[in-house]
């Protein structure tokens, strides 16, 4: 099932009374999921995510815009009547029912014609089971299964009644760091399989990155930048998207273009042509303050390179080593580069010269924090 | 931040597809259950609301009824063959007739007195105890405090008689001596206060150890601030149980000099104003619940938290 | 340090002297005195020992009629406030506007005394030769004839025990059930509103089992504190309750101790014992089914 937010805003009254002002926890969203997909909600804490996924599952009403599954407008339909599933952060499995009865659990609320027998049920919560792999655990109770189990108990019964769409708030945030990647594969799959179009919110970059077809990143309650997430990795909208994705995360530093060079400190690292409103600006002699990001991996050391740090140790990581260095003009503390372990050879001394992959920067306003286009020359 | 968005948006915003099949097909279906559920969480809050209400009338209705009938003059009250909900001619000499024509401010005093000491000297038995069970290490620990609790199962009607007759042979009966003593020990709150102290972190008492407090200065100065919620919670309780107190003080005493409000009242109610002088009566009830009902309305969170936690760990 | 190793025992010293004194003696003594025949209060001789105090008590007519009360009153009051309780609180989680003042309107009547409320209740009960009282006048207003509940038939002064009695007992009840249903996670009620579960269903499926723990702690201390029930009579009928016909097994006990028919410390003693067990069996039985049915 498709769905549409359109121009959807979420307010709450402020916790402390003292101010009338509403907390705006979701502010204009507007997007469109396709059927079938596979989409991560990403944001840090507070942005706005759950809140957004409540609204789709109908537990909270939006303060203003519509909702549509497919063509029909749910704004205010009521959660029950919608038809979605929805996985807790905690799971949210009662502790006295058996998995079976936990998954059979939404089954038994069908009336009228749609009234399953005790065996119907059984079935679906039995295949459904097999899909998740707990076909062994039935007759459970939720205090004896490992938070990895609970998880997929949880997933089996959002899943048993079918339903068009699937929400997962955090999915994986209880879960410890091994069991993490192996059930994040695990949703992929299963959203594979099943084909329901899937909504999940995440904090993490890396687990929205690795299985979403689309990601959102979210901060404050706006949407920053919807896209794949390798677009969304290579040409983010800002400053904030681009620092939040990728790990190790990208390196920044202050510096201007002029005439067409990029500099940092007094060294002009990159040739560009700067495109779109700036592109305009730059073709006078002053100079435009900038940000620039340098992804860790934009990097190459090479003696003729024309950004210049002071290094202060190279680690080795196996296939990759990751060189910390330092620089004036850099935001934050140590720069860190990744570098193929064989291009490592010949790095020593105190300094470190890079030539830059024109791919892996980025050029951001100083004081609107939004992405410059620029070619490289 | 916004012109992003737009840009960006369209790329991802295709040409709207067929409809799918959904499990409720159309949107007038979808609008008649947004009205049905809006309509229906109308009724839910006009029941609620309704239930609620009604209850709180049959909770407060002896309350007003006691207000009313104690500002009502006494033949105004005989006179009423049908009860009146209103006062045409408010009196406050029913509130005179209570202080003067039985002794109520001598009930008041007594019970003062018995509140006052019975729980300073509980607090007095109890703190120490608390603190032996909590943090002493000492043989035989373990025995005395399992004997302590299956002590909180003994229902008070078991020992009260044996009680009765200590009380009488020690010659104590109309004393203040006679009236606390019984009442001075609770194992309950023994047991409630002894877990409050264990939670206080035992580095404290080792860190004490280490500087030489004694242990007695320690349970002053460290465990008895540490604890001041708890100890305030089980005064309030203690001094409600004592203002309430009817049995033993109704066994002990038969001297009126010595009565407490609750026997005070019994007294009235069986000879008290003359048998039919309701209102003066229901004065006489309102003076002796009002000091209760401010006490509650002060400490209204202490005490619901203190009787809840109380009842569940008991 | 031989010195310190007994320390403890000092601090328990105050509190063993009085438990030792007014609950440890007496529980033996109250044994002891049930057993000896013929006890006389004066000179503190018995004429032998046996069980002649058990067989008066049980053949006592007032006992009887004390037990028959204290049963009729645990059987009605315990289930009825419970059930309240629930309804109440049920109703107060399920409002957020004027929540906190309604719950302090329920909890009044913990904190007042007894015996004072209890006099209220008798003068809206009551019968005079002025008038019929208040609630006869709402009887008549719905068309039934006025009945004496204080001095009147049986059923009448049962009835007004009863009801004096849920209103007694309700405020702990509400108070417990309102924060045990608090205590529910939020996330079981979202979860079941998204799986579309009717209210019905949420309550016997959800509800109830995570509060039934605090349920059945409600109906143990509820049975308890009926069978111990002797203050909120004495409120509404008097102290000579006997010839009111509205004893209770506590009621029995004190009066065999003290007052028109007292002292005679060994009926009360034997009566204080059947009490005990009687309690203490029920209790147990509580306790069986409890463990049968709650799940966790």
């Amino acid at each position: 099932m498709k769905i549409t937010l359109d121009h959807v805003t979420k307010r709450f009254p402020n916790r402390n009374k003292k101010i009338h002002e509403d907390v705006i926890a979701v502010n204009d969203f507007t997007f469109e999921i396709l059927d079938g997909k596979l989409i991560g909600l990403l944001g840090p804490s507070g942005c706005g995510k759950s809140t957004t996924l409540n609204l789709i599952s109908g537990l909270e009403m939006p303060s203003a815009g519509r909702i549509f599954f497919g063509d029909t407008d749910v704004t205010n339909l009521p959660a029950e009547n919608r038809g979605v599933g929805l996985v807790f952060q905690n799971y949210a499995l009662y502790p006295h029912l058996t998995v079976m009865d936990n998954i059979t659990f939404p089954l038994g609320n069908l009336r009228g014609a749609e009234k399953l027998t005790k065996e119907q049920m059984r079935a679906k919560a039995t295949e459904v089971a097999k899909l998740v792999q707990i076909g062994e655990l039935m007759e459970r109770r939720p205090s004896e299964l490992s938070g990895g189990q609970q998880q997929r108990v949880a997933i089996a019964r959002a899943l048993v009644k079918m339903p068009s769409v699937l929400l997962l708030d955090e999915p994986l945030s209880n879960l410890d760091a091994r069991l993490r990647l192996q059930t994040r594969e695990e949703l992929a799959r299963i959203q594979r399989e099943t084909g329901i179009t899937t909504i999940f919110v995440t904090h993490d970059q890396e687990e929205a990155m690795s299985i979403s077809d689309l990601i959102v990143v979210m901060k404050d309650g706006v949407i920053h930048q919807i896209g794949k997430p390798q677009e969304v990795y290579d040409s983010p909208c800002n400053l904030f998207v681009a620092k939040f994705l990728g790990t190790p995360p990208i390196n920044v530093f202050e510096g201007c273009v002029r005439n067409g060079q990029v500099f940092i400190g007094e060294e002009a690292v990159l040739d560009v042509k700067l495109t779109g409103d700036a592109g305009a600006a730059d073709s006078g002699d002053g100079s435009l303050p900038v940000w620039i990001g340098i992804r860790p991996e934009g990097f190459v050391p090479a003696n003729d390179g024309r950004l210049t740090c002071a290094l202060s140790k190279i680690e080795v990581m196996g296939r990759d080593t990751s060189v910390v260095s330092t620089h004036p003009s850099f935001v934050g503390t140590t720069i860190r580069s990744i570098i193929p372990s064989e291009d490592v050879t010949g790095i020593g001394g105190e300094i470190v010269r890079f030539r830059l992959k024109p791919s892996k920067v980025c050029l951001f306003d100083k004081t609107t924090e939004k992405t410059i286009g620029f070619e490289a020359r | 931040m916004a012109d992003n968005e737009k840009e960006l948006i369209p790329e991802t915003v295709t040409a709207p597809e067929p409809a799918i099949a959904s499990p409720i097909a159309t949107q007038s279906e979808y609008d008649r259950i947004e009205r049905a559920a809006k309509r229906r969480k109308i009724i839910r809050n006009a029941l609620l609301y309704t239930f609620l209400t009604l209850c709180a009338i049959a909770v407060l209705f002896p309350f007003y009824w006691m207000l009313l009938t104690s500002f009502k003059t006494q033949s105004a009250y005989n006179n009423e063959v049908t009860p009146k909900f209103y006062v045409s001619e408010p009196t406050g000499a029913n509130y005179k007739e209570a202080f003067t024509a039985v002794p109520l401010a001598g009930y008041f005093l007594n019970t003062l007195i018995y509140t006052v000491v019975t729980t300073a000297l509980m607090m007095i038995v109890i703190v120490p105890a608390a603190f032996a069970f909590a943090r002493m290490r000492f043989p035989g620990r373990n025995l005395v405090f399992s004997l302590f609790l299956s002590l909180m199962m003994i229902p008070s009607e078991l020992v009260i008689i044996t009680n009765y007759v200590t009380i009488t042979s020690w010659n104590m009966r109309n004393t203040f001596a006679g009236l606390i003593l019984p009442s001075v020990t609770s194992v309950f709150y023994i047991y409630l206060l002894k877990e409050n102290f264990e939670q206080i972190p035992e580095e404290l008492y080792k860190a004490a150890k280490v500087d030489g407090t004694s242990d007695f200065k320690y349970l002053l100065r460290v465990m008895v601030p540490i604890a001041k919620p708890t100890i305030v919670t089980i005064t309030i309780l203690k001094v409600i149980e004592c203002w309430n107190a009817y049995v033993w003080p109704r066994l002990i005493t038969d001297d009126r000099k010595r009565f407490l409000v609750s026997n005070g009242i019994q007294e009235i109610r069986q000879n008290g104003f003359g048998r039919d002088n309701i209102p003066a009566m229901m004065a006489t009830v309102v003076v002796v619940s009002v000091p209760l009902i401010i006490l509650f309305l002060v400490f209204r969170n202490k005490i619901m938290e203190g009787v809840s936690r109380g009842g569940t760990k008991g | 340090m031989k010195q310190s190793k007994y320390k403890g025992w000092l601090y328990l010293l105050p509190a063993i002297l009085f438990l030792g004194i007014f609950m440890v003696y007496p529980l033996i003594d109250v044994v002891v005195y049930s057993f000896e025949e013929g006890y006389n209060f004066v000179s503190q001789t018995s004429n032998g020992t046996g069980l002649y105090n058990y067989r008066y008590v049980l053949r006592d007519p007032y006992f009887v009629q004390a037990l028959k009360n204290t049963f009729v009153l645990v059987i009605i009051t315990v289930p009825v406030s419970t059930g309240l309780a629930l309804l109440i609180s049920l109703a107060l989680s399920s409002v957020k506007p004027l929540r906190n003042l309604f719950q302090t309107v329920y909890f009044l009547p913990y904190v007042t005394n007894t015996l004072a409320v209890g006099l209220v209740f008798m003068v809206l009960f009551k019968k005079t030769e002025y008038t019929d009282g208040m609630v006869n006048l709402l009887i008549r207003f719905f068309g039934g004839s006025s009945v004496d509940f204080i001095d009147g038939p049986h059923w009448a002064k049962m009835l007004v025990m009863c009801i004096y009695t849920v209103w007694i007992v309700l405020p702990f009840k509400i108070l417990i059930l309102t924060s045990a249903l608090a205590s529910v996670k939020e996330d079981y009620y979202r979860a079941a509103r998204v799986d579309g579960t009717r209210p019905s269903r949420i309550f016997y499926r959800i509800t109830l089992p995570m509060i039934s723990p605090m349920i059945f702690y409600l109906i143990i201390t509820g049975f308890i504190g009926a069978f111990k029930a002797y203050s909120d009579e004495v409120a509404l009928f008097g102290t000579d309750l006997n010839s009111a016909g509205m004893n209770t097994m506590v009621g029995y006990i004190y009066d065999m101790l003290y007052g028109n028919s007292g002292g005679y410390p060994s009926f009360a003693s034997a009566a204080a014992l059947i009490l005990f067990a009687v309690v203490f069996t029920i209790t147990c039985i509580n306790l069986m089914v409890s463990r049968n049915n709650v799940h966790y």
